[in-house]
Protein backbone atom coordinates (compact mmCIF):
# COMPACT_ATOMS: atom_id res chain seq x y z
CA UNK A 1 0.00 0.00 0.00
CA UNK A 2 1.29 3.05 -1.45
CA UNK A 3 1.60 6.45 0.02
CA UNK A 4 -0.34 8.35 -2.96
CA UNK A 5 -2.78 5.23 -2.72
CA UNK A 6 -3.75 5.70 0.97
CA UNK A 7 -4.08 9.53 0.03
CA UNK A 8 -6.72 8.58 -2.93
CA UNK A 9 -8.46 6.39 -0.77
CA UNK A 10 -8.82 8.85 2.11
CA UNK A 11 -9.92 11.65 -0.60
CA UNK A 12 -12.43 8.89 -2.33
CA UNK A 13 -13.71 7.58 1.26
CA UNK A 14 -13.58 11.35 2.79
CA UNK A 15 -16.20 12.19 -0.82
CA UNK A 16 -18.54 9.41 -0.16
CA UNK A 17 -19.00 9.93 3.74
CA UNK A 18 -19.41 13.41 3.27
CA UNK A 19 -22.23 12.40 0.43
CA UNK A 20 -24.30 10.69 2.46
CA UNK A 21 -23.13 12.76 5.53
CA UNK A 22 -23.88 16.35 4.36
CA UNK A 23 -27.93 18.09 4.55
CA UNK A 24 -28.01 19.55 1.85
CA UNK A 25 -28.47 17.64 -1.79
CA UNK A 26 -26.59 20.11 -3.70
CA UNK A 27 -23.23 19.57 -1.21
CA UNK A 28 -23.91 16.22 -1.17
CA UNK A 29 -23.46 15.58 -5.15
CA UNK A 30 -20.49 17.55 -4.79
CA UNK A 31 -19.21 15.68 -2.34
CA UNK A 32 -20.23 12.91 -4.48
CA UNK A 33 -18.21 13.83 -7.41
CA UNK A 34 -15.07 14.06 -5.25
CA UNK A 35 -15.54 10.70 -4.76
CA UNK A 36 -15.85 9.81 -8.08
CA UNK A 37 -12.69 11.88 -9.24
CA UNK A 38 -10.96 9.97 -6.43
CA UNK A 39 -11.79 6.77 -8.05
CA UNK A 40 -10.79 7.82 -11.06
CA UNK A 41 -7.67 8.92 -9.88
CA UNK A 42 -7.19 5.26 -8.69
CA UNK A 43 -7.98 3.95 -11.84
CA UNK A 44 -4.99 5.97 -13.09
CA UNK A 45 -2.79 4.56 -10.28
CA UNK A 46 -3.30 1.30 -11.53
CA UNK A 47 -2.37 1.88 -15.18
CA UNK A 48 -5.46 2.13 -16.89
CA UNK A 49 -5.96 5.26 -18.57
CA UNK A 50 -8.93 4.86 -20.42
CA UNK A 51 -11.12 3.42 -17.81
CA UNK A 52 -9.57 6.17 -15.59
CA UNK A 53 -10.41 9.13 -18.20
CA UNK A 54 -13.92 7.61 -19.02
CA UNK A 55 -14.96 7.58 -15.69
CA UNK A 56 -13.60 11.48 -15.56
CA UNK A 57 -15.66 12.29 -18.22
CA UNK A 58 -19.09 9.76 -17.59
CA UNK A 59 -19.03 10.55 -14.19
CA UNK A 60 -17.84 13.44 -13.06
CA UNK A 61 -18.75 15.37 -16.20
CA UNK A 62 -22.33 13.90 -16.77
CA UNK A 63 -23.51 11.90 -13.98
CA UNK A 64 -23.05 14.61 -11.26
CA UNK A 65 -24.66 17.64 -14.22
CA UNK A 66 -27.61 15.07 -14.43
CA UNK A 67 -28.13 14.65 -10.43
CA UNK A 68 -27.84 18.69 -9.98
CA UNK A 69 -29.95 18.84 -12.92
CA UNK A 70 -32.73 16.34 -11.46
CA UNK A 71 -32.36 18.03 -8.16
CA UNK A 72 -32.80 21.65 -9.48
CA UNK A 73 -35.63 19.89 -11.37
CA UNK A 74 -37.67 18.91 -8.41
CA UNK A 75 -36.82 21.09 -5.49
CA UNK A 76 -37.93 24.56 -5.50
CA UNK A 77 -35.64 25.91 -2.91
CA UNK A 78 -33.21 24.07 -1.20
CA UNK A 79 -34.04 23.37 2.03
CA UNK A 80 -32.47 21.25 4.90
CA UNK A 81 -34.06 17.31 5.02
CA UNK A 82 -33.84 16.56 8.95
CA UNK A 83 -31.60 13.89 10.21
CA UNK A 84 -32.62 10.54 10.10
CA UNK A 85 -33.72 8.60 12.71
CA UNK A 86 -31.43 6.26 14.81
CA UNK A 87 -32.90 2.82 13.78
CA UNK A 88 -32.57 4.42 9.67
CA UNK A 89 -28.85 5.06 10.74
CA UNK A 90 -28.40 1.30 12.45
CA UNK A 91 -30.20 -0.39 9.38
CA UNK A 92 -28.00 1.62 6.84
CA UNK A 93 -24.70 0.13 8.59
CA UNK A 94 -25.72 -3.09 8.65
CA UNK A 95 -25.98 -3.35 5.17
CA UNK A 96 -23.29 -1.63 4.30
CA UNK A 97 -21.56 -3.89 6.68
CA UNK A 98 -23.30 -6.53 4.70
CA UNK A 99 -22.14 -5.33 1.45
CA UNK A 100 -18.68 -4.89 2.38
CA UNK A 101 -18.59 -8.95 3.75
CA UNK A 102 -20.26 -9.89 0.86
CA UNK A 103 -17.48 -8.43 -1.55
CA UNK A 104 -14.74 -9.02 0.79
CA UNK A 105 -15.52 -12.74 0.32
CA UNK A 106 -15.99 -12.56 -2.74
CA UNK A 107 -12.07 -10.93 -3.22
CA UNK A 108 -10.59 -12.82 -0.63
CA UNK A 109 -11.92 -16.34 -1.67
CA UNK A 110 -11.17 -15.80 -5.49
CA UNK A 111 -7.72 -17.41 -5.37
CA UNK A 112 -7.00 -17.24 -8.74
CA UNK A 113 -7.06 -12.71 -8.80
CA UNK A 114 -4.64 -13.21 -5.75
CA UNK A 115 -2.08 -15.35 -7.00
CA UNK A 116 -2.29 -13.56 -10.75
CA UNK A 117 -0.81 -11.03 -8.81
CA UNK A 118 2.53 -10.15 -9.50
CA UNK A 119 4.94 -9.18 -6.87
CA UNK A 120 5.58 -5.78 -8.19
CA UNK A 121 2.58 -3.63 -8.58
CA UNK A 122 4.66 -1.84 -11.88
CA UNK A 123 4.53 -5.13 -13.45
CA UNK A 124 0.60 -4.80 -13.91
CA UNK A 125 -0.47 -5.06 -17.19
CA UNK A 126 -1.72 -1.62 -18.45
CA UNK A 127 -4.08 -2.29 -21.48
CA UNK A 128 -3.28 0.39 -24.07
CA UNK A 129 -7.12 2.25 -25.44
CA UNK A 130 -6.05 0.38 -28.47
CA UNK A 131 -5.88 -3.16 -27.34
CA UNK A 132 -9.14 -2.12 -25.81
CA UNK A 133 -10.47 -1.28 -29.12
CA UNK A 134 -9.71 -4.18 -30.43
CA UNK A 135 -11.17 -6.58 -27.89
CA UNK A 136 -14.47 -4.61 -28.03
CA UNK A 137 -14.55 -4.29 -32.10
CA UNK A 138 -13.35 -7.96 -32.37
CA UNK A 139 -14.21 -10.59 -29.96
CA UNK A 140 -17.15 -8.19 -27.74
CA UNK A 141 -18.76 -7.22 -30.89
CA UNK A 142 -22.23 -8.22 -30.69
CA UNK A 143 -22.49 -7.66 -26.51
CA UNK A 144 -21.34 -3.98 -27.37
CA UNK A 145 -24.06 -3.96 -29.97
CA UNK A 146 -26.63 -5.37 -28.11
CA UNK A 147 -25.72 -2.61 -25.29
CA UNK A 148 -25.89 -0.01 -27.92
CA UNK A 149 -29.32 -0.72 -29.50
CA UNK A 150 -30.46 -1.17 -25.86
CA UNK A 151 -29.28 2.30 -24.60
CA UNK A 152 -30.91 3.86 -28.17
CA UNK A 153 -34.57 2.06 -27.34
CA UNK A 154 -34.05 3.92 -23.56
CA UNK A 155 -32.82 7.02 -25.31
CA UNK A 156 -36.09 7.06 -27.88
CA UNK A 157 -38.59 5.79 -24.69
CA UNK A 158 -37.09 8.96 -22.94
CA UNK A 159 -37.63 11.19 -25.75
CA UNK A 160 -41.30 9.86 -26.31
CA UNK A 161 -41.79 9.96 -22.43
CA UNK A 162 -40.56 13.75 -22.24
CA UNK A 163 -42.93 14.57 -25.65
CA UNK A 164 -46.11 13.11 -24.55
CA UNK A 165 -46.29 15.39 -21.30
CA UNK A 166 -45.42 18.01 -23.01
CA UNK A 167 -48.29 17.62 -25.27
CA UNK A 168 -50.64 17.53 -22.32
CA UNK A 169 -49.18 20.76 -20.95
CA UNK A 170 -50.52 22.12 -24.01
CA UNK B 1 21.90 26.35 -35.66
CA UNK B 2 17.93 25.99 -37.01
CA UNK B 3 17.80 22.56 -34.56
CA UNK B 4 19.21 24.42 -31.47
CA UNK B 5 16.92 27.17 -32.28
CA UNK B 6 13.70 24.66 -32.76
CA UNK B 7 14.91 22.91 -29.18
CA UNK B 8 15.88 26.16 -27.50
CA UNK B 9 13.43 25.98 -24.93
CA UNK B 10 13.59 22.07 -24.34
CA UNK B 11 18.03 23.13 -24.28
CA UNK B 12 17.41 25.27 -21.39
CA UNK B 13 15.16 23.09 -19.32
CA UNK B 14 18.01 20.32 -19.74
CA UNK B 15 20.63 22.34 -18.76
CA UNK B 16 18.52 24.15 -15.57
CA UNK B 17 17.86 20.46 -14.29
CA UNK B 18 21.44 19.49 -14.67
CA UNK B 19 22.40 21.51 -11.64
CA UNK B 20 19.48 19.43 -9.30
CA UNK B 21 20.16 16.09 -7.58
CA UNK B 22 18.96 13.24 -9.67
CA UNK B 23 16.14 12.11 -7.03
CA UNK B 24 14.24 15.40 -7.30
CA UNK B 25 14.74 16.03 -11.22
CA UNK B 26 11.43 14.10 -12.75
CA UNK B 27 9.68 16.46 -9.96
CA UNK B 28 11.42 19.43 -10.91
CA UNK B 29 10.98 18.89 -14.66
CA UNK B 30 7.49 18.89 -14.35
CA UNK B 31 7.10 22.04 -12.32
CA UNK B 32 9.45 23.69 -14.37
CA UNK B 33 6.86 23.17 -17.25
CA UNK B 34 3.90 23.81 -15.29
CA UNK B 35 5.24 27.23 -14.98
CA UNK B 36 6.51 27.85 -18.11
CA UNK B 37 2.54 26.60 -19.29
CA UNK B 38 0.97 28.98 -17.13
CA UNK B 39 3.40 32.03 -17.70
CA UNK B 40 2.64 31.60 -21.36
CA UNK B 41 -0.61 31.42 -21.66
CA UNK B 42 -1.66 33.79 -19.03
CA UNK B 43 0.32 36.48 -20.59
CA UNK B 44 -1.25 35.06 -23.69
CA UNK B 45 -4.67 35.71 -21.83
CA UNK B 46 -3.58 39.72 -21.58
CA UNK B 47 -2.55 40.09 -24.86
CA UNK B 48 -5.77 38.62 -25.92
CA UNK B 49 -7.83 41.02 -23.73
CA UNK B 50 -5.89 43.71 -25.53
CA UNK B 51 -6.74 42.35 -29.11
CA UNK B 52 -9.98 42.26 -28.74
CA UNK B 53 -10.67 45.36 -27.86
CA UNK B 54 -8.91 46.89 -29.94
CA UNK B 55 -10.30 44.61 -32.79
CA UNK B 56 -13.96 45.12 -31.41
CA UNK B 57 -13.02 48.97 -31.38
CA UNK B 58 -12.12 48.36 -35.24
CA UNK B 59 -15.03 46.84 -36.34
CA UNK B 60 -17.57 49.60 -34.43
CA UNK B 61 -16.12 52.41 -35.48
CA UNK B 62 -14.30 53.39 -32.48
CA UNK B 63 -10.67 53.62 -31.07
CA UNK B 64 -10.57 51.23 -28.41
CA UNK B 65 -8.33 51.31 -25.01
CA UNK B 66 -5.85 53.89 -26.27
CA UNK B 67 -4.89 55.63 -22.41
CA UNK B 68 -2.30 53.24 -20.56
CA UNK B 69 0.91 52.87 -22.57
CA UNK B 70 1.68 53.01 -26.46
CA UNK B 71 -1.55 52.38 -28.79
CA UNK B 72 -3.30 51.41 -24.72
CA UNK B 73 -0.63 48.19 -24.81
CA UNK B 74 -0.43 48.23 -20.86
CA UNK B 75 -4.01 48.09 -20.40
CA UNK B 76 -4.07 44.54 -19.62
CA UNK B 77 -1.62 45.59 -16.75
CA UNK B 78 -4.02 48.50 -15.85
CA UNK B 79 -7.16 46.10 -15.72
CA UNK B 80 -5.18 43.20 -13.21
CA UNK B 81 -4.48 46.11 -10.94
CA UNK B 82 -8.06 47.20 -10.82
CA UNK B 83 -9.41 44.03 -10.36
CA UNK B 84 -6.98 42.87 -7.38
CA UNK B 85 -7.95 45.98 -5.53
CA UNK B 86 -11.46 45.61 -5.81
CA UNK B 87 -13.34 44.76 -2.82
CA UNK B 88 -14.50 41.55 -2.76
CA UNK B 89 -17.96 41.39 -2.31
CA UNK B 90 -20.00 37.56 -1.31
CA UNK B 91 -23.97 37.83 -1.54
CA UNK B 92 -25.28 37.77 1.82
CA UNK B 93 -27.20 34.35 0.73
CA UNK B 94 -24.27 33.00 -1.36
CA UNK B 95 -22.99 29.37 -0.11
CA UNK B 96 -19.83 30.38 1.00
CA UNK B 97 -17.88 27.51 0.94
CA UNK B 98 -19.03 26.48 -3.18
CA UNK B 99 -18.72 30.30 -4.17
CA UNK B 100 -15.15 30.22 -3.53
CA UNK B 101 -14.34 27.00 -4.91
CA UNK B 102 -16.15 28.02 -8.56
CA UNK B 103 -13.73 30.17 -9.51
CA UNK B 104 -10.78 28.10 -8.32
CA UNK B 105 -12.03 24.51 -10.28
CA UNK B 106 -12.82 26.88 -13.33
CA UNK B 107 -9.28 28.11 -13.57
CA UNK B 108 -8.14 24.95 -12.27
CA UNK B 109 -10.23 22.63 -14.52
CA UNK B 110 -9.01 25.11 -17.98
CA UNK B 111 -5.65 24.74 -17.33
CA UNK B 112 -5.57 20.90 -17.04
CA UNK B 113 -6.11 20.50 -20.71
CA UNK B 114 -2.67 21.73 -21.67
CA UNK B 115 -1.20 19.25 -20.59
CA UNK B 116 -1.63 17.08 -23.60
CA UNK B 117 -0.72 19.52 -26.48
CA UNK B 118 2.24 19.39 -27.99
CA UNK B 119 3.46 23.15 -28.32
CA UNK B 120 6.57 22.47 -30.69
CA UNK B 121 8.42 19.64 -31.82
CA UNK B 122 9.55 17.60 -28.21
CA UNK B 123 7.48 20.19 -26.40
CA UNK B 124 4.51 18.72 -24.52
CA UNK B 125 4.12 17.94 -20.59
CA UNK B 126 3.03 14.31 -21.17
CA UNK B 127 2.88 12.23 -23.87
CA UNK B 128 -0.29 10.21 -23.29
CA UNK B 129 -1.58 7.19 -24.91
CA UNK B 130 -5.25 8.38 -24.32
CA UNK B 131 -4.56 12.14 -24.52
CA UNK B 132 -7.25 13.54 -26.47
CA UNK B 133 -9.42 11.45 -24.23
CA UNK B 134 -7.76 13.27 -21.17
CA UNK B 135 -8.46 16.93 -23.10
CA UNK B 136 -12.25 16.12 -23.31
CA UNK B 137 -12.18 14.83 -19.40
CA UNK B 138 -10.92 17.45 -17.87
CA UNK B 139 -13.09 19.77 -20.23
CA UNK B 140 -16.27 18.25 -18.69
CA UNK B 141 -14.97 19.83 -15.37
CA UNK B 142 -15.46 23.31 -16.38
CA UNK B 143 -19.45 22.40 -16.57
CA UNK B 144 -19.46 21.35 -12.97
CA UNK B 145 -17.96 24.74 -12.28
CA UNK B 146 -20.16 26.89 -14.01
CA UNK B 147 -22.68 25.15 -12.26
CA UNK B 148 -21.17 25.80 -9.02
CA UNK B 149 -20.79 29.55 -9.27
CA UNK B 150 -24.42 29.45 -10.27
CA UNK B 151 -25.99 27.96 -7.91
CA UNK B 152 -23.77 28.96 -5.02
CA UNK B 153 -24.63 32.94 -5.92
CA UNK B 154 -28.11 32.45 -5.16
CA UNK B 155 -29.23 34.70 -7.14
CA UNK B 156 -31.80 34.15 -10.43
CA UNK B 157 -29.61 35.57 -13.31
CA UNK B 158 -26.69 33.23 -12.34
CA UNK B 159 -28.84 30.12 -11.61
CA UNK B 160 -30.64 30.67 -15.10
CA UNK B 161 -27.07 31.61 -16.66
CA UNK B 162 -25.58 28.21 -15.42
CA UNK B 163 -28.20 26.25 -16.70
CA UNK B 164 -28.08 27.81 -20.41
CA UNK B 165 -24.67 27.67 -20.17
CA UNK B 166 -24.87 23.65 -18.88
CA UNK B 167 -27.23 22.76 -21.62
CA UNK B 168 -25.24 24.14 -24.02
CA UNK B 169 -21.98 22.72 -23.25
CA UNK B 170 -23.52 19.47 -23.32
CA UNK B 171 -25.37 19.93 -26.10
CA UNK B 172 -21.90 20.85 -28.49
CA UNK B 173 -19.70 18.01 -26.56
CA UNK B 174 -21.58 15.79 -28.51
CA UNK B 175 -20.40 17.41 -31.73
CA UNK B 176 -17.30 18.59 -30.28
CA UNK B 177 -15.97 15.08 -29.41
CA UNK B 178 -17.90 13.18 -33.09
CA UNK B 179 -16.37 15.88 -35.02
CA UNK B 180 -12.50 15.04 -33.81
CA UNK B 181 -13.30 11.06 -33.67
CA UNK B 182 -12.44 10.96 -37.35
CA UNK B 183 -8.62 12.30 -36.91
CA UNK B 184 -8.63 9.57 -34.22
CA UNK B 185 -10.21 7.24 -37.08
CA UNK B 186 -7.50 8.51 -39.86
CA UNK B 187 -4.06 8.16 -37.14
CA UNK B 188 -5.08 5.38 -35.36
CA UNK B 189 -4.10 6.77 -32.47
CA UNK B 190 -5.28 8.91 -29.08
CA UNK B 191 -1.93 10.65 -28.58
CA UNK B 192 -1.95 13.98 -29.41
CA UNK B 193 1.81 13.76 -30.79
CA UNK B 194 1.13 10.68 -32.51
CA UNK B 195 -1.86 12.57 -34.56
CA UNK B 196 1.11 15.63 -34.96
CA UNK B 197 3.44 13.44 -36.58
CA UNK B 198 1.27 12.11 -38.58
CA UNK B 199 0.34 15.52 -39.97
CA UNK B 200 4.39 16.96 -40.39
CA UNK B 201 5.08 15.60 -43.21
CA UNK B 202 4.96 16.85 -46.53
CA UNK B 203 4.44 15.41 -51.03
CA UNK B 204 6.44 18.40 -52.57
CA UNK B 205 6.08 21.51 -51.08
CA UNK B 206 2.47 20.67 -49.41
CA UNK B 207 2.11 19.71 -45.76
CA UNK B 208 -0.55 16.53 -44.90
CA UNK B 209 -2.64 18.26 -42.66
CA UNK B 210 -5.67 17.21 -42.10
CA UNK B 211 -7.69 20.32 -42.95
CA UNK B 212 -6.73 19.85 -46.67
CA UNK B 213 -8.77 16.87 -46.84
CA UNK B 214 -12.84 16.47 -47.41
CA UNK B 215 -13.33 14.70 -44.32
CA UNK B 216 -10.94 17.02 -42.38
CA UNK B 217 -12.43 20.13 -44.02
CA UNK B 218 -16.00 19.65 -42.62
CA UNK B 219 -14.66 18.08 -39.32
CA UNK B 220 -12.21 21.45 -38.71
CA UNK B 221 -15.40 23.64 -39.54
CA UNK B 222 -18.14 21.30 -36.87
CA UNK B 223 -15.05 21.18 -34.29
CA UNK B 224 -15.13 25.52 -34.48
CA UNK B 225 -18.31 25.81 -34.22
CA UNK B 226 -18.75 23.27 -31.48
CA UNK B 227 -15.48 25.23 -29.50
CA UNK B 228 -17.48 28.49 -30.06
CA UNK B 229 -20.38 27.45 -28.13
CA UNK B 230 -18.51 25.36 -25.97
CA UNK B 231 -16.34 28.42 -24.83
CA UNK B 232 -19.34 30.59 -24.51
CA UNK B 233 -18.64 32.86 -27.16
CA UNK B 234 -20.66 34.90 -29.22
CA UNK B 235 -23.03 33.74 -31.61
CA UNK B 236 -23.75 31.60 -28.62
CA UNK B 237 -23.34 33.48 -25.76
CA UNK B 238 -26.45 33.20 -24.07
CA UNK B 239 -25.24 32.06 -20.87
CA UNK B 240 -23.55 35.37 -20.11
CA UNK B 241 -26.06 37.20 -23.06
CA UNK B 242 -25.45 40.85 -21.21
CA UNK B 243 -28.75 42.59 -22.49
CA UNK B 244 -30.83 39.30 -21.17
CA UNK B 245 -29.05 38.34 -18.02
CA UNK B 246 -26.06 40.45 -17.28
CA UNK B 247 -23.34 38.33 -17.12
CA UNK B 248 -24.86 34.89 -16.40
CA UNK B 249 -23.27 32.46 -14.03
CA UNK B 250 -20.74 35.14 -12.94
CA UNK B 251 -22.96 38.00 -12.30
CA UNK B 252 -22.65 38.35 -8.31
CA UNK B 253 -18.65 37.75 -8.16
CA UNK B 254 -16.21 41.34 -7.99
CA UNK B 255 -12.56 41.94 -7.86
CA UNK B 256 -10.30 39.43 -8.81
CA UNK B 257 -12.48 36.22 -8.64
CA UNK B 258 -14.53 38.18 -12.10
CA UNK B 259 -11.00 38.37 -13.37
CA UNK B 260 -10.51 34.72 -12.85
CA UNK B 261 -13.93 33.90 -14.35
CA UNK B 262 -12.35 35.65 -17.34
CA UNK B 263 -9.23 33.82 -17.11
CA UNK B 264 -10.77 30.82 -17.38
CA UNK B 265 -13.43 31.37 -20.17
CA UNK B 266 -10.53 32.30 -21.94
CA UNK B 267 -7.69 29.83 -21.36
CA UNK B 268 -10.29 26.92 -21.77
CA UNK B 269 -10.62 28.74 -25.88
CA UNK B 270 -7.18 28.82 -26.27
CA UNK B 271 -7.37 25.01 -25.01
CA UNK B 272 -10.00 24.11 -27.87
CA UNK B 273 -8.51 26.34 -30.22
CA UNK B 274 -4.97 24.13 -30.01
CA UNK B 275 -6.62 21.20 -29.88
CA UNK B 276 -8.33 22.36 -33.12
CA UNK B 277 -4.54 23.10 -34.46
CA UNK B 278 -3.20 19.25 -33.08
CA UNK B 279 -6.23 17.67 -34.55
CA UNK B 280 -7.05 19.63 -38.08
CA UNK B 281 -3.81 22.21 -38.70
CA UNK B 282 -0.90 20.21 -38.17
CA UNK B 283 -0.01 21.45 -35.23
CA UNK B 284 3.25 22.95 -34.69
CA UNK B 285 4.07 22.01 -37.84
CA UNK B 286 5.14 24.37 -41.23
CA UNK B 287 2.33 25.23 -44.43
CA UNK B 288 5.04 24.78 -46.66
CA UNK B 289 8.21 22.26 -46.60
CA UNK B 290 10.66 25.42 -47.17
CA UNK B 291 9.94 27.15 -43.90
CA UNK B 292 10.67 24.39 -42.06
CA UNK B 293 13.61 26.02 -40.22
CA UNK B 294 11.37 28.47 -38.79
CA UNK B 295 10.98 27.21 -35.29
CA UNK B 296 8.06 24.60 -34.79
CA UNK B 297 6.66 26.54 -31.54
CA UNK B 298 6.12 30.07 -33.31
CA UNK B 299 4.24 27.91 -36.02
CA UNK B 300 2.11 26.83 -33.24
CA UNK B 301 1.61 30.56 -31.52
CA UNK B 302 1.33 31.65 -35.02
CA UNK B 303 -1.93 29.49 -35.59
CA UNK B 304 -3.36 29.83 -32.69
CA UNK B 305 -3.09 33.75 -32.72
CA UNK B 306 -4.75 33.78 -36.54
CA UNK B 307 -7.81 31.03 -34.49
CA UNK B 308 -8.02 34.02 -32.05
CA UNK B 309 -8.35 36.57 -34.63
CA UNK B 310 -11.22 34.86 -36.49
CA UNK B 311 -12.77 34.33 -32.85
CA UNK B 312 -13.07 38.13 -32.28
CA UNK B 313 -13.79 38.64 -35.78
CA UNK B 314 -16.84 36.41 -35.93
CA UNK B 315 -17.86 38.01 -32.31
CA UNK B 316 -17.81 41.12 -34.24
CA UNK B 317 -20.46 40.23 -36.76
CA UNK B 318 -22.69 37.86 -36.21
CA UNK B 319 -25.78 38.57 -33.62
CA UNK B 320 -26.43 36.31 -30.83
CA UNK B 321 -28.69 33.43 -31.71
CA UNK B 322 -32.12 32.25 -29.99
CA UNK B 323 -31.78 29.39 -27.14
CA UNK B 324 -33.86 27.45 -29.52
CA UNK B 325 -31.93 28.36 -32.36
CA UNK B 326 -29.35 27.17 -30.60
CA UNK B 327 -30.39 23.51 -29.71
CA UNK B 328 -31.74 23.12 -33.01
CA UNK B 329 -28.54 23.81 -34.79
CA UNK B 330 -26.56 21.50 -32.54
CA UNK B 331 -28.88 18.37 -32.69
CA UNK B 332 -30.59 18.81 -35.97
CA UNK B 333 -27.56 19.97 -37.95
CA UNK B 334 -24.34 19.50 -36.50
CA UNK B 335 -24.86 15.99 -35.38
CA UNK B 336 -26.11 14.38 -38.45
CA UNK B 337 -23.21 16.13 -40.24
CA UNK B 338 -20.81 14.90 -37.86
CA UNK B 339 -22.43 10.86 -38.12
CA UNK B 340 -22.35 11.77 -42.24
CA UNK B 341 -18.64 13.20 -41.63
CA UNK B 342 -17.58 9.83 -39.77
CA UNK B 343 -18.94 7.62 -42.79
CA UNK B 344 -16.80 9.58 -44.77
CA UNK B 345 -13.44 9.54 -43.00
CA UNK B 346 -14.60 5.68 -42.93
CA UNK B 347 -14.74 5.69 -46.60
CA UNK B 348 -11.78 7.20 -47.15
CA UNK B 349 -9.94 4.88 -45.09
CA UNK B 350 -10.88 1.95 -47.13
CA UNK B 351 -10.74 3.55 -50.83
CA UNK B 352 -7.55 2.61 -52.45
CA UNK B 353 -5.41 5.82 -52.33
CA UNK B 354 -5.48 8.04 -55.04
CA UNK B 355 -7.64 11.05 -56.94
CA UNK B 356 -10.74 8.72 -56.71
CA UNK B 357 -11.51 9.09 -53.07
CA UNK B 358 -11.22 12.90 -53.24
CA UNK B 359 -14.25 13.71 -55.21
CA UNK B 360 -16.16 10.63 -53.21
CA UNK B 361 -15.60 11.76 -49.91
CA UNK B 362 -16.51 15.25 -51.06
CA UNK B 363 -19.42 14.45 -52.41
CA UNK B 364 -20.34 12.54 -49.11
CA UNK B 365 -20.18 15.18 -47.21
CA UNK B 366 -21.08 18.22 -49.42
CA UNK B 367 -24.78 16.73 -50.71
CA UNK B 368 -25.80 15.91 -47.02
CA UNK B 369 -24.74 19.25 -46.30
CA UNK B 370 -26.61 21.16 -49.23
CA UNK B 371 -30.10 18.62 -48.50
CA UNK B 372 -29.79 18.95 -44.66
CA UNK B 373 -29.65 23.18 -45.21
CA UNK B 374 -32.32 23.22 -47.82
CA UNK B 375 -34.35 20.38 -45.61
CA UNK B 376 -34.31 22.87 -42.72
CA UNK B 377 -34.54 25.82 -44.35
CA UNK B 378 -38.14 24.39 -45.84
CA UNK B 379 -39.22 22.98 -42.50
CA UNK B 380 -39.28 26.18 -40.84
CA UNK B 381 -42.71 27.88 -40.91
CA UNK B 382 -43.70 31.00 -39.60
CA UNK B 383 -46.22 31.22 -36.91
CA UNK B 384 -47.28 33.07 -33.56
CA UNK B 385 -44.76 31.51 -31.03
CA UNK B 386 -45.87 30.34 -27.83
CA UNK B 387 -43.89 30.34 -24.47
CA UNK B 388 -44.70 27.41 -22.85
CA UNK B 389 -44.10 29.09 -19.61
CA UNK B 390 -45.14 32.11 -19.41
CA UNK B 391 -49.05 31.90 -20.44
Amino acid sequence: MTASFTILAAITVAGMAAAMGLRNAVHCVLALTVGFAGIAALYLQLGAQFVGFTQVLVYVGAVAILAVFAIMMTQSRPSATPAPRAPLWAAGGAVAAAVFAVLAWAIHSNALSVQALPPQPEAAPSATVQQIGDALMHRFVLPLEIVGLLLTAALIGAVVIAMGRREEMK
Amino acid sequence: MTQTLDQIFVLAKHWLLGFLPAAIQPFCSALLSVVAIILVFATLFAITTWLERKGLGRMQNRLGPNRVGPCGLLQPLADGIKSLTKEDIVPAAADHAVHFMAPVLLVAASFLGYAVLPIGRNMVLTNLNAGVLYFFAVGSLMELAVFMAGWSSRSKYSLLGAMRAIAQMISYEVPLVLASIVVILHTGSLSTVAIVDRQAVYTGIWPHWFVFTPWGLAGFVLFMVAATAESNRSPFDLPEGESEIIAGYYIEYSGFKFALFFLGEYIGMFATSAMAITLFLGGWAAPFSFLTWVPSYLWFFAKLLAIISAFIWVRGTLPRLRMDQLMNLAWQFMLPMTLINLLAAGVWQFMPAGVARWPVCAAIVAVPFLLLARGLKQKRKFQLRTYRFSQ
